[in-house]
């Protein structure tokens, strides 16, 4: 009776090497590695990089152990620090401003490995060191400038209608708009309920005036706020390519929240610098009147004509913009690339707001056949990203860019566009920085706190139990083992108290099996026979191990849906450690201990300590 | 090898009425330490920042007082911790600055001060933050709460379900008693050690409620009393085994854990020794008083179990 049906051992077994080949990445440890990645997170990843990658160091006698294209870019690994920061500036150097080179770690684990996707545990910042931000973004200052926006659509809609009004002001969130007679009123509300749809309508009277009160609804705050946030984590990721950070993180949390995570990052006022760094887009008219090549010479050593500014474009060319700023970026609503229907060009749409489309109007009527300069500010540097020449006048703010090389062109001058400045101001309310060498010691102090615990449990389990203490260890050991698995597997983020998580899972694990081996004893000290003890001991302790496991549970999983950053870690390894005990202490051992005594013909006595009869 | 050599049934529910007295006097104890110290809480939930800074030699508390202060943070605590080469620096929340510049400041200052300092760990947490912490800590604890009396309820019974959670919500109390006397650093992981031992010494109580519904089944003749003091004794080997093991663990952890997982460790520890206690010796009195019977207990799994072959009944 105890014995397991082949299934069920060749089931252990293949669970028990699935573990073993999925830990063992964890043991080959790290080496210096760059990363080559596509600067832009429109471009596409090339994979004609990874031979530009590979001629650049052959040319340079830069020797690598290992290369290889991935998702996010090449991933190269050197044998040294030294190599890989000569690797990263000669990388630097050729591939120029269109690749992000990173510095990273990468797993010295075997290529066979790597192509079964076992890869080392994700580490922490605590373990690995770095820093993690969690930005708050200012979502009343997203809602006011939209009402702003109104203010001016407002009037331009009145005005358009030929309705009379005395004043259009912004309270708050909310915009009014003040008449003095009721007809108009009435008037003004038809056209602004059908051109402003998301708008909630009030009417009140102040004194002799009428007032109405546009504000915005509940869905169209929600749709500016998603923007504003969206628009918010598009810039982060620009900006952040530009630090060169390996493996950066960039999630929306909760409604108004980003959070930021940084690993390897030291220089955190570079960091939050460029994080908090506002930027600005502004059109400009291009001086058409000083376009020869010996002004333009002049314009590049400084010195530019009375009224005019030299800047660079994007392909490196000198041109002159006039000082005089037509439009800022806070007009531009929206940009996105598209495709002109008669022509089949690539070109990017800009969407302005209504007074923005006035000034627009405006100046392109009176500048027809000259170029208009959208350039881009930020700190301090100022780029021309495009331009364009006007041909014709443009009104109704919605404007169309061509010339555009191809979509690829298009999306990353409408990503310029749009992700250049933020779309409301953000603030860090959560900081948290782990030095390198702290991060090694956390490691340290976890693992050493996980074997030397084991150790002792193991030494007083085999003393206590003898044999069956050997098979206690066993599975916990195995248990150890499959939890590690799952958490390379999942790439779940291991932190400090997630560590802990596992020496506590180990701890509390050997109950189920304290259960088992006291009820073999018990059964024993009444009298049955060997077997029988050992089937009725496994039979009854399970109902046991199961219900205090689910209280357990139940805990890890609270902790789980409360929990944020660190204690998240330590929550989703709890549960882990649970599940995987549940399998080792009951099934693993139980294939151990019939391994031992289910093929013997006669059992006299168990190896499971000594046991007074009562 | 066996320790426990246990001839009669102790007759624990005897002395129910001095180890629940016992647990009286120190959760009192606890709530009186809670209501005059309070907690020492963390960044965590009150929002401010902490940084560790190290030094290669040991470490001027003046210099580093000096120049925390010469940026006008008068209120910064800086204090040794582990080592005389490392210091901890405090600072609450200064309103109108944002978490992150003033701990940009203060690292300018330091390296100013003394270029070799490094610092080692930086955690800012704004006011807010904080807040919504302590709010998610509180609807946590709840939550486990909960679920734990709902399944107890549903795989015992109502009185069992009522028991252990008084049992072990009175762990928790004393838990806190002892970092509010000892004033120790209430922070994140101190609560999820909190959460994690509440699930692990309601396991305690599980094992012990299982045994007496087991008993309840097979000893057909023995009083309530009779049956729960079979229950304890007969379980007590593998609760002192297990707990041995767990603590062994946990002070594995206190010993090589470092700053960060010393509170935790701690409060485990506590958490262990108190639930080994609590989960038998309280949860079980309660659990009678309340009025736990071989009726209200396994009433109708009797009749679904009674075809079932009775197992040697042995009663010592």
């Amino acid at each position: 009776m105890n014995r397991y049906p082949m299934w069920k051992n060749i089931f252990v077994a293949i669970m028990i090497l699935i573990g073993l080949i999925y830990t063992i990445p964890n043991f080959f440890g790290e080496s210096p590695a760059v990363q080559v990645t596509p600067s832009k997170s429109s471009t596409k990843l090339d994979p004609a990089l990874l031979g530009q990658v590979e001629a650049i160091f052959k040319q340079e006698k830069i020797a690598y152990d290992g290369i290889y294209l991935d998702l996010r870019g090449v991933k190269a690994r050197f044998a040294n620090t030294d190599t890989q920061i000569k690797a990263k500036d000669v990388l630097q150097a050729n591939l120029g401003k269109d690749y992000t080179v990173a510095l990273n770690l990468l797993s010295r684990s075997p290529e066979w490995l790597h192509n079964l996707g076992a890869k080392p545990m994700y580490l922490g910042l605590d373990l690995r060191g770095g820093v993690h931000f969690m930005l708050q973004v200012d979502m009343k200052a997203a809602l006011d400038k939209a009402a702003e926006r109104f203010v001016g659509d407002f009037r331009i809609a009145l005005r358009k209608e030929r309705i009379s009004y005395l004043g259009v002001t912004r309270e708050g969130q909310s915009v009014q708009i003040r008449f003095s007679a009721a007809g108009e009123l009435l008037k003004a509300r038809t056209v602004i309920s059908k051109d402003f749809p998301n708008l909630t309508l009030k009417e009140t009277t102040d004194g002799a005036d009428q007032l109405l009160t546009a504000s915005l609804n509940v869905l169209e705050q929600k749709r500016i706020q998603d923007f504003a946030l969206k628009q918010n984590i598009q810039t982060l990721h620009n900006r952040i390519n530009e630090l060169g950070v390996a493996e950066p993180i960039i999630q929306q949390q909760g409604a108004d929240r980003v959070v930021v995570q940084l690993p390897g990052v030291q220089d955190t006022a570079k960091a939050k610098e460029i994080l908090g760094r506002t930027a600005t887009l502004e059109i400009r008219l291009v001086d058409e009147e000083k376009t020869d090549v010996s002004t333009l010479e002049k314009a590049e050593k400084g010195q530019a004509p009375l009224g005019d500014e030299a800047y660079k474009t994007r392909d490196g060319r000198t041109i002159l913009v006039k000082k005089n700023v037509v439009l800022t970026g806070d007009y531009i609503t929206d940009a996105g690339p598209g495709v002109n229907s008669q022509s089949g060009q690539s070109v990017v749409n800009v969407t302005l707001d209504g007074r923005g489309a006035r000034v627009f109007q405006q100046v392109t009527r009176e500048n027809v056949g000259k170029r208009m300069a959208i350039l881009l500010i930020e700190k301090g540097s100022t780029e021309v990203i495009t331009a364009p020449v006007i041909n014709e006048e443009i009104g109704g703010g919605r404007v169309q860019i061509s010339g555009m090389a191809n979509t690829q062109e298009a999306t990353d001058i409408s990503l310029l566009l749009r992700a250049g400045a933020l779309a409301a101001p953000m603030d860090i309310i959560e900081e948290r920085t782990v030095g390198p060498s702290m991060g090694q010691d956390n490691i340290t102090r976890g693992v050493h706190s996980t074997l030397w615990g084991f150790a002792a449990i193991a030494v007083m389990m085999m003393v206590y139990y003898m044999a069956f203490g050997v098979v206690s260890v066993a599975a916990l050991a195995i248990n150890l083992l499959l939890l590690v698995a799952i958490l390379s597997m999942l790439q779940a983020t291991l932190t400090l108290p997630g560590l802990a998580a596992i020496a506590l899972a180990l701890g509390m694990a050997i109950d189920a099996n304290v259960l088992i081996n006291e009820r073999v004893r018990e059964e024993l000290r009444n009298g049955n026979t060997p077997q029988a003890s050992i089937h009725a001991g496994y039979e009854r302790a399970f109902d046991t191990i199961l219900d205090s496991n689910v209280t357990t549970l139940i805990a890890g999983l609270a902790l789980f849906m409360f929990g944020t950053g660190p204690i998240k870690g330590f929550a989703v390894v709890h549960v882990l450690g649970i599940l995987t005990s549940m399998f080792s202490a009951v099934l693993v051992s139980r294939a151990f201990v019939n391994l031992m005594y289910g093929y013997r013909r006669k059992v006299n006595k168990l190896s499971i300590g000594q046991i007074f009869k009562a | 090898m066996e320790l426990f050599r246990i001839k009669n049934d102790i007759p624990f529910m005897s002395y129910g009425r001095l180890t629940t007295s016992i647990s009286l006097v120190t959760f009192l104890l606890a709530i009186v330490f809670l209501a005059t110290r309070g907690l020492n809480f963390g960044v965590d939930f009150t929002g401010g920042t902490v940084m560790e800074v190290n030094y290669p030699q040991t470490a001027n508390l003046e210099t580093i007082r000096k120049a925390v202060d010469s940026i006008g943070l008068k209120e910064a605590t800086v204090q040794n911790f582990g080592s005389s080469h490392d210091v901890l620096i405090r600072l609450p929340v200064k309103p109108g600055a944002s978490v992150s510049q003033l701990s940009e400041q203060v690292k300018a200052a330091l390296v100013q001060a003394d270029g070799t300092a490094e610092v080692r760990r930086v955690e800012s947490v704004g006011a807010q933050v904080g807040d919504e912490l302590y709010e998610n800590g509180g609807l946590a604890l709840f939550f486990v709460c909960v679920g734990i009396v709902l399944y107890l309820w549903l795989r015992f019974e109502w009185r069992f379900a009522v028991a252990a959670i008084i049992a072990n919500m009175h762990d928790v109390v004393i838990i806190l008693g002892f970092f509010a006397f000892f004033q120790w650093e209430f922070n994140l992981t101190v609560l999820a050690a909190i959460l994690a031992v509440l699930g692990y010494s309601v396991n305690e109580s599980v094992v012990v409620f299982d045994r007496v519904r087991e008993n309840f089944r097979k000893m057909r003749k023995a009083s309530v009393v009779q049956v729960i003091d079979n229950a304890i004794t007969r379980t007590m080997s593998r609760t002192i085994i297990t707990h041995t093991m767990t603590q062994t663990m946990v002070g594995s952890m206190l010993l090589f854990g470092g700053e960060v997982l010393h509170n935790f460790a701690l409060a485990l520890t506590i958490g262990i020794l108190f639930g080994i206690y609590s989960s038998v010796l309280v949860a079980c009195p309660i659990a009678m008083w309340l009025g736990v019977n071989r009726a209200n207990l396994i009433g109708d799994i009797e009749k679904k179990e009674s075809d079932k072959k009775e197992v040697v009944e042995v009663i010592s």
